[in-house]
Formats: C-alpha cells, sequence, structure tokens
C-alpha cells in the first residue's frame, strides 16, 4: 500500500519514465533549539540516463534530500504516513515526544516504483553501492585510512556480486582504469593518503561505479578541488554516465557547474524548491526571484559585470521559517499573498517542464526574466 | 611607475625541511616563492590567482611581513619592509592590514566584536576610550552591520556578517593597503555577492589600494584592475583583468580560463573545452626549466632546459612562456600547436623570436 502524503506537489511533467521519483519529501531535525525543517515537502523526478542537477546555498536542504532517500540521517529516520494525518504536524508531534537528537522523513521516494522511504535496512544495504552509489565532497573522510584501495574496492565488488576475490581484484584494476589512474595494477595497494585530491576523487568514483549502478548521486563532488582537476573530474564523470548510461543527481552550489553539466536544474531554497526546469531553460527564462537573485550573485568568466545584483539579508533559519513563502523577507517583489501562503512549484508559462514556486503574474515574471537575462547577457551564444 | 604603492622584487621563500633532533639539518626545501616581481599602484586592485600550492597566500604574508623572505625585497611606500626591525616595523603595521579567508576562524570566539575590531586602534594606541567606542560604531556602521551589536560574540553572526567584522577591523587603523586572501571563498553565492559590492564600496570611499588573492578566476575578474596568475611560485602571466581574460597568452592561463564552467549553458558547451592533464607537481623538487612543461600541450625540448622570463606582449601585458597563445579562443588541437600545414613555420617564428626577446 503506496503512501499518500497530504500535501501533494505539482504533478511532474514527465510521469512515468522516472528513474527516482520523490514526492512531497520532508526531513525534520530534532536539535536543542528546537524542530529544524531541513527538507520540506520536495518533489523532483529522476529519469535514467541523465543528470538533474540540485543547486542551492549551504542550509538549502540539498545534500540533506539526497541523504533522506538513502536513510543516511541520523535514527530513527523515518516514519510512515498514511492517511489524512497532516505529515508537517504528526512529525513535530512526535519529535517533541522523543528525548533523543533525531530525525525523521516522511513523503515518497520512488525507485523503479519501489518506495526507498519505506524499504527495509537490509534492502536499503542492498541497493546502496549496487543500484545507487554516492560520492562525496571530501574524498579523504569518505575512504578507510588504514586500508588499501584495493581493498575498498574489493570490499564493495563483494559486498553486492557472487565472486571470486580474484576476480574482485580483476574488477578493481579495471575500474580505477576506467577512471584513468596510471599504473592501477601497481597502485590498486597503494593507501588513500598516497594519492592526490584529484586521484583520490577518480578512486571514489571508480568504487561508485564498480557495481554499475542505474544512479549515482555526487554531493559536491569538485568543490575541494582546483579548477583544473575540477574539469578533469567533471569530465570523467560525463564520459562515464554516457558510457554505461548512468543517472546522475549533481549537488552543487556552482551554477556554472550544473550549466554544464546537468539536463535539468532543481533550484532550492530553504528546504523547499524554488524552481525546477531544463537546463537552458532555467537560464535563458529563469522565472523564480531567487533564481534572479542568485544569477545575478555570480561574478562571471564571460561577461564583465559593474557591480553585482546582490539579494539584499540572509537565508531564514530553518528552525523558525518565515509564514508564507520562505524567500519573502529577501524577496524585492512579494506581496501580500506571498506572507499567508506557501507556494507550491507548479508549471510556468515558459514550458510544462518548467515549474517555479512563485505567486507572482506570470506575465509579470516572464517581463523580469527577459530583463534578468538581458542585463547579465545569459542569452549570448558563442561569437 | 612612480605611484606604486608597493614593489615586490624577486622574492623567494624557501621552507626548509629539516632531519634529526638535536642537529637539524636541512634535506630539502619547499620553493614556495621563487622569484616574484612585481608592483601594485595606488588605489587599484591586483587580483593574484592560482591553483593550491601555487604560493599566493605565502606571497601575501611575505607583503604584510609575517613570514621573512629567504631572498629579495618588499618596499612599501618606496621603504624596503625587509630591511626593518620588528620595532622599526610597527608604524607600517597600521598601513598594511589583512582580510582572511575563514571568518569563523579569524576572530577572537571569547571577545566581543566591539573588542574584535577596536584591537587595532588599542594596539597603535590611537584615541580615548570613548573616541575608540565611537569609532568603532562607525566601523560597524560602515560595513553595514548595526553598531549596537558591539556587544555581541562572533558566534551570534553568519558567516558573511563575520567577513563584514574581519573587514571593519582591517579598515580600523586607516590602512593603505589591504591584502585579501580568500575573503569571499568560504560564502555563498549571494553573501559572496554582498562582500565583493562591500569591497568596491569601500575602495572607492576610502581609496583603498587591494591584493586580492584568490582561486575563483571568475571573483578575481569581478574585482581586479590587474591580474597575476602564479604557477609553484612563479608568474606565469600579469596583464590588465579585461586584456587576460579576452586574450590569454600563458598555456596554462588558457587551461585555467577553459576549466572555468560557465555560467551560461549554450556557451559553455559550445567552446572546446581545453583539459590539462595531470597535478600540480611537488613544490620541493620543481621541474627543470619551465615549471609548467610536464602539464603544458606546447611543451618543446627548450622549455625543459630554459625558465622561459616575463616577455612583453604590449600594455603591461606579459607571459613566461617561449611559445605564447598565437589567439584566443583555441581549439583543443590549436592549443597543442597541431595545426597543420604552414603554421608549423609559424609557431617557430614565434618561439624565435622569444628566445632572443628581452630577458
Amino acid at each position: 500500500m503506496s503512501v499518500e502524503p497530504e500535501n501533494r506537489a505539482a504533478e511532474p511533467a514527465r510521469r512515468g519514465d522516472a528513474l527516482l521519483e520523490v514526492r512531497d519529501l520532508r526531513t525534520y531535525f530534532k536539535t536543542d533549539d528546537g524542530i529544524v525543517k531541513a527538507v520540506d515537502g520536495v518533489s523532483f523526478d529522476v529519469r535514467p540516463g541523465q543528470t538533474l542537477g540540485v543547486v542551492g546555498e549551504s542550509g538549502s536542504g540539498k545534500s540533506v534530500t539526497m541523504m533522506s532517500i538513502l536513510n543516511l540521517n541520523p535514527k530513527p529516520g523515518r516514519i510512515q504516513v498514511v492517511g489524512d494525518h497532516p505529515p508537517g504536524a504528526l512529525m513535530e508531534t512526535f519529535l517533541h515526544a522523543s528525548k533523543k537528537h533525531t530525525s525523521i522523513s516522511t513523503g515518497t521516494a520512488l525507485f523503479r516504483g519501489e518506495n526507498l522511504l519505506q524499504a527495509s535496512k537490509r534492502r536499503l544495504r542492498e541497493l546502496r553501492g549496487s543500484e545507487i552509489s554516492m560520492i562525496f565532497q571530501d574524498p579523504m573522510t569518505s575512504l578507510n585510512p588504514v586500508l588499501s584501495i584495493g581493498d575498498q574496492l574489493v570490499e564493495a565488488v563483494m559486498l553486492h556480486r557472487d565472486v571470486t576475490s580474484r576476480r574482485a581484484r580483476e574488477l578493481a584494476i579495471e575500474g580505477l582504469k576506467e577512471v584513468g589512474i596510471p599504473r592501477a595494477e601497481r597502485r590498486i595497494d597503494d593507501y588513500p593518503h598516497q594519492f592526490s585530491g584529484g586521484m583520490r576523487q577518480r578512486v571514489m568514483i571508480a568504487m561508485a561505479l564498480i557495481n554499475d549502478p542505474a544512479l549515482l548521486i555526487a554531493d559536491e563532488p569538485t568543490t575541494a578541488l582546483d579548477v583544473t582537476t575540477q574539469a578533469q573530474i567533471l569530465g570523467l564523470i560525463r564520459d562515464l554516465q554516457s558510457e554505461h548510461g548512468t543517472a546522475v543527481v549533481l549537488i552543487t552550489h556552482d551554477l556554472g557547474v550544473v550549466a554544464e553539466t546537468a539536463d535539468d536544474i532543481v533550484v532550492m531554497y530553504a528546504a523547499r524548491v524554488a524552481e525546477h526546469a531544463p537546463v537552458f531553460s532555467l537560464f535563458e527564462q529563469p522565472m523564480h526571484p531567487y533564481t534572479w537573485g542568485l544569477l545575478g550573485s555570480l561574478p562571471r568568466i564571460d561577461v564583465e559585470l559593474e557591480r553585482l545584483e546582490q539579494i539584499r539579508g540572509q537565508p531564514p533559519s530553518l528552525l523558525r521559517p518565515p509564514a508564507g513563502c520562505r524567500f519573502r523577507p529577501r524577496c524585492p517583489y512579494a506581496f501580500d499573498r506571498c506572507r499567508e501562503e506557501l507556494p507550491e512549484a507548479t508549471p510556468t508559462a515558459v514550458d510544462a517542464g518548467h515549474l517555479d514556486a512563485c505567486f507572482l503574474a506570470e506575465e509579470r515574471k516572464l517581463e523580469e526574466s527577459r530583463r534578468v537575462v538581458a542585463e547579465l547577457a545569459l542569452d549570448v551564444e558563442a561569437a | 611607475m612612480s605611484d606604486a604603492l608597493l614593489e615586490v622584487e624577486e622574492v623567494t621563500k624557501h621552507f626548509p625541511i629539516t632531519q634529526g633532533i638535536v642537529f637539524k639539518h636541512e634535506v630539502a626545501s619547499v620553493k614556495a616563492l621563487d622569484g616574484v616581481t612585481l608592483t601594485v599602484q595606488r588605489g587599484e586592485t591586483l587580483g593574484i590567482v592560482g591553483e593550491s600550492g601555487c604560493g599566493k597566500s605565502t606571497l601575501a604574508r611575505v607583503i604584510m611581513r609575517l613570514l621573512d623572505p629567504t631572498s629579495g625585497t618588499v618596499r612599501f611606500d618606496g621603504k624596503d619592509l625587509t630591511a626593518l626591525s620588528e620595532r622599526e616595523m610597527r608604524p607600517y603595521r597600521r598601513e598594511l592590514q589583512m582580510i582572511f579567508q575563514d571568518p569563523y576562524a579569524s576572530l577572537n570566539s571569547r571577545k566581543r566584536v566591539g573588542a574584535i575590531v577596536g584591537e587595532p586602534l588599542e594596539v597603535h594606541r590611537i584615541g580615548t576610550d570613548a573616541e575608540r567606542r565611537r569609532r568603532v560604531q562607525d566601523l560597524l556602521e560602515v560595513v553595514g552591520l548595526n553598531p549596537e551589536h558591539y556587544n555581541r560574540f562572533p558566534h551570534e553572526f553568519s558567516g558573511g556578517q563575520r567577513q563584514r567584522i574581519g573587514i571593519a577591523r582591517a579598515l580600523a587603523v586607516n590602512p593603505k593597503l589591504i591584502v585579501a586572501d580568500e575573503p569571499v571563498s568560504a560564502l555563498d553565492v549571494s553573501v559572496q555577492a554582498q562582500i565583493l559590492n562591500l569591497l568596491k564600496d569601500l575602495q572607492a570611499e576610502f581609496g583603498l589600494t587591494y591584493v586580492f588573492i584568490a582561486h575563483d578566476l571568475s571573483v578575481v575578474r569581478h574585482i581586479s584592475d590587474r591580474v597575476v596568475v602564479m604557477y609553484l611560485g612563479k608568474l606565469a602571466e600579469l596583464a590588465r583583468a579585461r586584456d587576460l581574460y579576452a586574450r590569454p597568452r600563458h598555456p596554462y592561463t588558457g587551461a585555467l580560463l577553459s576549466a572555468v564552467p560557465i555560467a551560461n549553458p549554450r556557451l559553455g558547451r559550445q567552446r572546446s573545452a581545453f583539459v590539462l592533464g595531470g597535478d600540480v607537481p611537488n613544490p620541493i623538487n620543481p621541474p627543470s626549466g619551465c615549471r609548467f612543461h610536464p602539464r603544458c600541450p606546447r611543451a618543446q625540448e627548450d622549455c625543459a632546459a630554459n625558465d622561459p622570463p616575463l616577455v612583453h606582449h604590449g600594455a603591461g601585458h606579459e607571459a613566461a612562456c617561449f611559445f605564447p597563445l598565437e589567439k584566443w579562443p583555441l581549439t583543443a588541437a590549436e592549443m597543442r600547436m597541431e595545426a597543420p600545414g604552414g603554421e608549423a613555420a609559424e609557431v617557430a617564428r614565434v618561439a624565435e623570436a622569444h628566445a632572443g626577446g628581452p630577458t
């Protein structure tokens, strides 16, 4: 029996063919200061073989969203909400009752039709590392420093596949070769500290892809790396993705990275989706005031801007988020309705696959969007 | 060149690696800076970019004289700072201030904001207590903080606000030069834009001179009048910001520019990206000749044997390369100088011209 969450978000544009379908995901944490609503009603799809870029500033909930799906948040992790209970209120009741610092998630996350939020621990362990893999920002802390990378790769293979250790080692060497580690046969016995930052991230990618997953979640995979190394790693992810048909969720704060890599982009703000659109549509017809602000804040390598268009103020506290639209206190376009109602991501006038969560009149948004795009020279094509 | 505020000449900084407990002897050294020469004009912003380990932060610390250079001179307002004693240096410390990367680590968490911002005034014995207090409140207002927050602790502020506190502290003693070492790299984009705008406004208001160090080429382009590109302790290229980004000459600069993701999907996907292979080599044992040659797509025999000098390319544009880029943008093949036909001769000609060029 599937879960029917109360506040159902907008129907996605391309329903049915999604590899991962997330609906009304909520994750709340209990802390000393109160309940932090880290993810608060997030919906999106990941299609097979495609790259979904999730962008947002720190604390926007982009990482917690993916961690919730894989049940990697602190225990107990989740409760099921079935029936008429308003999920937000129920979660708060539950957390208030709990004596410990903990977190819970509700909603649905259908991976090939299976709800990951209802999956058993055992089932999730099966899926993680074989069907769904994850790479993180800092490869030094994700690799075990006291095991050789060979041991760690072999372990990843043997955990999920019925092969001999000899065969697992062969697969590990193949994997290392594929990610461009020179002299893989010898380097396989080296320890993580013997690799540079870029090489360690390559090892992480080899480990993530060794069981040929259908979905790779990359959480800020290049943030700790220098720009030339970043280009190498992003190129590598792109190549491997097209070769294996892996779907990628790329979590990043860098709009440039998603512009060059993603097919679709989700812009998150204060635990919610502000805008969700195909990449060209997002940059050429951005529809949410926060997206305009983000694009205007960005110093550019391709255009000389006299002054950056700054967003006033700071992101809100997720302990006490503002009433109505979360972006309202910083939004120059806010009006009465924004204070009273929480906007859901709904299709815009641009096209059915372009969603935004903003009450501003479509006409006004299209007009402002054209102005922002022209001012920032986002419509410039290569000479 | 008469209006230079800061002149760095042939500065080297080697950090010794020692062995032994009682009788320490040097077994090797990290060559963090190796013959860096540059000037900063009054009122301008000089951006310094490079990847980790290129020596940009060491350079900042040598300029501030937080580190003594192994050799070379740093002249500030015509005075050689490296020759001064600690005591003689003190009045100059007022003129030179620094802003750090991590606003969480660079503010004393046990002190109140008023005391943090006012400390430079106290150190240099400026004003009475009441005057200092007024000055600190003015400073807080100048950097966009509420003067009533005088008695708060750093942990009560967000990252962007803390960076504002750091800026207020740097401004307290009316410095002439501010060295900012990655001042916005720990901040989110929207907050980063606020701080960059603030730095520009303060420069216009107080006639400040900035040395702005960052690894982010877009940020450096935005804030700088001139830009220096460093690689393994040496200058690779030096030019006005506009010229450097429109028409880079050094292959390393070209590689950096084509590696930066562009926030414009059409431009980003249309350009022929040239991806540099390998990692930055170990500065303990840097490559011979041109330090970039093992990774350089254009490297020839000469590059491994000889260290290329900085060569003029007009209008304050200098690059240290025997085979500078002929145009920009370049395709990956052009970058490797694989162009067919007569262009090989062109390459040789350019190379020859530079071999005989100024040293």
